[in-house]
């Protein structure tokens, strides 16, 4: 198509349909990136106002790439900035997430909590660029190509990050587990999985 | 390899995607109708640090209506909104009179704010 010849309702139309998808990725990377509802909505309304300005460039850049990466990265430089500004750190206030959303049954609802909270203990102590893979990963979806573009890194060097936030989070799961369930040493985030895989959600 | 897959299974299951509320989606599509009524130079003067304040998100100076076509889409946008969290209606026909209500409304809005 010409790319020079949209008129703004064509770019309006193109950004609603943007907004439309990716409303809740953006609100996710956020509520994950600042650890609270009400800083998350900020982030979410400066990322689409920011990403309005500057659409029309961004598509024309784009060359038909998926924009969902370009929309993170404003919402991570966004995020950035908001702790930079207000010197403040994430809150640990995560734990409500999955623990919230996922349907338990009632059985393996207190240890299905426990292990919920292990993890999302772990992200949060996460390096910050470990983390947001993480949640990219995890949270939106996004395949390792859509995440090297939001990060700025190359393919390889993303898939690396990932794998490597893995073992590192499994590693500090385990040692929660450790320290916290005695009567489970050493293996409560397996043992947690093989439940969960007859749980209500697989 | 099973192992990792498994912790895999919960890191998914731990970081689940949040549903952002209502009131910010209404806030934001509020937000964005009125961006598209902005001319194209005030948008470009509207830095980005007046943004850091929520209180100067909503209400740059002097708003100049740029076209009605411009706001056409994101009209559409909130009525599709809107039956996406209605319940299914009893026939097409009053689903077909609701659409063409909620068409109505929203221009209505959008014109009612030009003037």
């Amino acid at each position: 198509m010409e790319e020079g010849t949209r008129t703004k309702a064509q770019l309006d139309e193109e950004f609603s349909e943007l907004y439309r998808r990716h409303l809740r990725d953006v609100f996710s990377y956020s509520y994950y990136r600042v650890g609270n509802h009400h800083d998350a909505e900020d982030l979410t309304e400066q990322t689409f106002l920011q990403a309005y300005r500057h659409f029309e460039r961004a598509l024309r850049e784009s060359d038909g790439r998926p924009l969902r990466p370009w929309l993170i990265r404003i919402a991570h430089n966004l995020a950035a900035n908001f702790y930079r500004d207000r010197s403040r750190r994430p809150e640990a206030a995560m734990e409500d997430a999955g623990v919230i959303s996922a349907p338990h049954d009632t059985e393996s609802l207190v240890e299905g909590r426990d292990e919920l909270k292990r993890i999302l203990a772990g992200v949060q102590e996460l390096p910050d660029d470990r983390r947001e893979a993480l949640v990219m990963r995890f949270a939106l979806g996004m395949d390792n190509r859509e995440i090297a573009r939001a990060m700025g890194r190359s393919d390889g060097a993303t898939k690396v990050l990932i794998h490597r936030a893995i073992r590192q989070l499994e590693g500090k799961v385990e040692g929660y587990g450790d320290h916290g369930r005695s009567s489970k040493k050493g293996g409560a985030p397996r043992d947690g999985a093989t439940r969960s895989d007859g749980g209500p959600r697989g | 390899m099973t192992e990792a897959v498994d912790f895999e299974t919960l890191l998914r299951r731990a970081l689940v995607p949040i549903e952002p509320p209502d009131e910010l989606t209404q806030r934001l599509e509020d937000t964005l109708v009125e961006l598209t009524e902005l001319a194209a130079d005030e948008l470009e003067a509207w830095e980005l640090s007046t943004m850091r304040d929520p209180r100067n998100w909503m209400r740059p100076a002097a708003a100049v209506v740029v076209g009605g076509a411009a706001t056409a889409a994101l009209v559409v946008v909130r009525v599709r909104r809107r039956h996406e969290r209605r319940r299914p209606q009893p026939g097409l026909v009053g689903l077909a009179e609701r659409a063409l209500r909620d068409v109505a409304e929203e221009a209505r809005r959008v014109a009612f704010r030009d003037r």
